[in-house]
């Protein structure tokens, strides 16, 4: 188990560095830069290059990087051009949204996904199997978007019980700032609880066709009880990796959704960051998605392991 | 999940409730649909920025009005020398800025020293260049001396870029913004929205009606209208989502009103890239457009036809839009007076906006007609800026030039358009030497037939504004002759 997670460890810093160096190059090669996007068309070129000078733009790229990455190892993740203001700061404020926000949809869209999957295996071939699938490829149909404003339009501008978008910051009023991701929330995870619900589904249907099934039976259990304590288990192995690659999902992916409800998450950060060519946000943004990804990947492979003790036995 | 959707309506309800206790009738929450990146409009050149602290936190000497006109502000008075080369101010007396400090002539000297300097990112830094001295010698009198005779000058000064900051504060406008105005900052809850609150050591303090203003940022149009119908926020100046207005305009809570912007929406041409060089087959183009079908088409009939590059608002307006009425058989002929091989292949680069996405693709169907075929390329901001703004790599784009009287622009031969005239730069000469409007307005008017007779560029409509209100609103502007939101003049009916 050791060898294991010190190999995983290497792997992990080692995609770090050439992620790294791949988000630079990228974003180096764009076209349009800082200066010249936040100064827009009615200043002379001197005026451009003063500002490119302020910022450090004309220094050589080698030494962006390198200086970039010599503050990341110091803890220093630099400052935005555009917001004036340290890039940790933006991301500790924006993460304060979307991780909730991500979270809150995974809930959802976890119990959703299980209760539906469930008991359309347990129903395999029946009516309400059949109602469960069709949902299921609505919701993938569904753009998340488009759902997000029919939320709204519900919930917000004719109830009025819900904020349509926006966030008022989790303080003074904590309850009012969870009220304004409920929707939000909604609009991310029922979509993707319809992806789950098809993954636990067909999950629950592989291990139903096993031998300890068969025996479960013979026992004489019911078939709830067959999907709960021996089918269920057995089938989280992809559950679990696909919830895994939702999760990160829901943190950077949320951008479309976050402009729906002008939550002002890391997806917008992100997206404004590039509109903005504020390159230092969206290179420290994007690696610490590449961070999360793997991180969270990193933590499925050890719980999977922990459910599937044969994972842990190879090399 | 049955408690969840329990805590769901509890939770809504509460927040309905708090919502109702805070809307009192001090307050406003208004929507734009950019953030300002950093809030000092002397060194950013956003226009988000001058909409959020333009009058509110920031004043200069002058206010331009809704009506573009010039009134007093942080100046009592001005007078011009005989020249127009000297232009000499009186200051207000007993202003204050939100830290304590006196405002003084000094200041102003700073501000536009600091404004012309060398590593200044200010967007009009070529005016501030044009200033050859600033005496400040009394404290309530401030001399401006120009290199050369600069009617102008009081437009300039009345714009975002020319607000008086203090020395003190000046290294942290962009975070912490400190001006004379009657609103101070508040808090900025970056990506989501930015409070100011009524400044009570404003000099004219009794007269303001709004005491806390919510600013907040929404790029989609369809929140925008959502956010309206729920109650959200009380204005959207500035309003994008054209499809929505009429459903608007029936509802009896809400006011619209559409007024006319600075944005002058051509179709920018290439003057220098061949066949593009010759002038009929620029005519061509223009004969080839249908200005109608794009604002009808892109703008959902919002917008004024325009015929050269100023907007009716405009101190001089010519309506100059019979000169290149839709004919695509004229467009056709002078293609083919023109010796030009057709079909004739063109980009058209097109920048996000709805204007130039939407009406780009009429524009492209539109010259389909008359043999040319054009190429979309879509880009977003940045990508212009570098590809079509900078590096001129472009055939035809459509954009909207929102400065106001910019038409100086085309004076410039390195310039986008690369328009290179000796004629017209003499009238742009002559017209920046105007000793009065008659001759201003004389001058603006040669300079207007120019463009046309040329067809530097197809000019096609003037951007409207549309302002969706909560009826109860008052004190909104119908026109943007400047991105403003003008907080003292709003109140509650």
């Amino acid at each position: 188990m050791t060898t294991y997670l010190l190999q995983r460890l290497m792997i992990l810093i080692a995609t770090l560095v050439l992620a790294s160096v791949v988000i630079f190059a990228v974003l180096d090669i764009l076209p349009g830069n800082a200066a010249q996007t936040m100064l827009g068309a009615s200043a002379t070129p001197q005026t451009v290059a003063a500002l490119a000078h302020k910022l450090g733009l004309d220094q050589p790229a080698p030494l962006r990087y390198g200086e970039w990455i010599s503050g990341l190892v110091r803890g220093n993740l630099g400052r935005s051009y555009a917001y004036h203001s340290s890039i940790a700061a933006l991301i500790s404020a924006s993460l304060k949204i979307s991780g909730p926000l991500a979270l809150l949809a995974m809930v959802i869209a976890a119990t959703v996904a299980l209760v539906a999957g469930m008991a359309a295996a347990a129903r395999h071939g029946k009516a309400s199997d059949g109602a469960i699938m069709m949902a299921s490829q609505i919701g993938l149909a569904v753009p998340n978007f488009w759902f997000g404003i029919m939320l709204v339009l519900v919930f917000a501008v004719n109830w009025r019980l819900l904020p349509s978008g926006g966030f008022p910051g989790w303080t003074p009023d904590p309850l009012r700032a969870f009220s304004a991701l409920i929707l939000p929330a909604l609009a991310l995870g029922l979509v993707q609880a319809a992806i789950l619900t098809r993954v636990t589904r067909s999950a629950l249907l592989d291990v139903l066709h096993e031998d300890y099934i068969r025996t479960a039976r013979a026992k004489g259990l019911t078939p709830q009880a067959i999907i709960r304590r021996h089918a269920l288990p057995n089938a989280m192995i992809p559950i679990l990796t696909i919830m895994g690659l939702q999760l990160a999902n829901l943190v950077a992916g949320a951008v479309v959704v976050e402009n729906v409800f002008s939550l002002p998450g890391l997806g917008r950060l992100i997206f404004q960051s590039i509109s903005n060519r504020d390159t230092p946000v969206v290179a420290d943004c994007v690696l610490l998605l590449v961070a999360i990804v793997i991180g969270v990947n990193f933590l499925v492979d050890l719980a999977c392991a922990m459910i599937d003790p044969r994972l842990r036995m190879q090399p | 999940m049955r408690h969840a959707f329990y805590l769901a309506f509890f939770l809504g309800t509460s927040a309905l409730v708090s919502g109702a206790q805070a809307a009192t009738k001090d307050s406003v929450t208004i929507g734009m649909a950019l953030e300002p990146p950093g809030l000092d409009p002397t060194m950013g050149a956003a226009a988000a920025i001058g909409e959020v602290t333009h009058y509110n936190i920031f004043e200069g000497l002058t206010k331009i009005g809704e009506d573009f006109s010039v009134s007093p502000l942080l100046a009592r008075s001005w007078s011009f020398s005989k020249d127009l080369k000297t232009l000499t101010f009186q200051l207000q007396q007993g202003v204050k800025f939100q830290d304590g400090q006196p405002f003084t002539s000094a200041d102003v000297k700073y501000s536009f020293e600091r404004d012309a300097a060398k590593a200044s990112t200010n967007k009009d830094k070529a005016f501030f260049a044009s200033i050859q001295s600033i005496d400040a010698s009394n404290p309530q009198v401030v001399v401006l001396k120009f290199k050369a005779p600069s009617f102008q000058a009081l437009y300039h000064l009345g714009m975002n870029t020319a607000v008086i900051i203090d020395a003190k504060s000046a290294a942290t406008e962009a975070t912490h913004p400190v001006g004379t105005g009657p609103y101070t900052f508040g808090t900025w809850t970056k990506g989501a929205s930015l409070t100011l609150n009524k400044w009570d050591g404003y000099r004219d303090a009794a007269h303001i009606a709004i005491r806390h203003a919510t600013f907040r940022f929404m790029s989609d149009p369809a929140a925008e209208s959502a956010a309206l119908l729920a109650g959200d926020i009380d204005a959207f100046p500035r309003f994008q989502g054209v499809e929505d207005v009429s459903a608007f305009q029936k509802d009896p809570r809400f006011k619209v009103t559409v007024g006319g912007t600075e944005g002058k929406t051509i179709i920018a041409i290439n003057n220098k890239q061949k066949p593009l060089d010759n002038l009929k087959v620029r005519q061509a183009i223009a004969y080839a457009i249908d200005r109608k079908a794009i604002i009808d088409g892109a703008m959902n009939g919002f917008g004024t036809p325009i015929g050269s590059h100023l907007t009716p608002n405009d101190p001089g307006y010519i309506d100059l839009t019979g000169q290149y009425p839709y004919d695509p058989a004229k467009s056709k002929a002078l293609l083919k007076a023109a010796g030009v091989k057709l079909p004739l292949s063109l980009t058209l680069t097109l920048p996000p906006p709805a204007y130039a996405r939407q009406g780009g693709q009429i524009i492209a169907a539109e010259l389909a007609k008359v043999g040319i075929n054009v190429k979309i390329i879509n880009v977003e901001w940045a990508q212009w800026l570098s590809g079509v703004f900078k590096n001129k790599n472009y055939d035809l784009t459509v954009i909207s030039h929102v400065e106001p009287l910019d038409i100086g622009i085309y004076a410039n031969p390195d310039y986008y358009f690369q328009y290179d005239n000796k004629d017209y730069q003499n009238i742009i000469t002559k017209m920046n030497a105007a000793p009065d409007l008659a001759s201003f307005k004389k001058y603006i008017g040669e300079a207007q037939h120019k463009l046309a007779d040329d067809c530097v560029n197809v000019y096609l409509f003037q951007l409207a504004q549309i302002t969706v209100a909560n009826a109860k609103l008052q004190g909104l502007w119908k026109n943007g002759p400047i991105f403003v939101n003008d907080l003292s003049a709003m109140s509650w009916k």
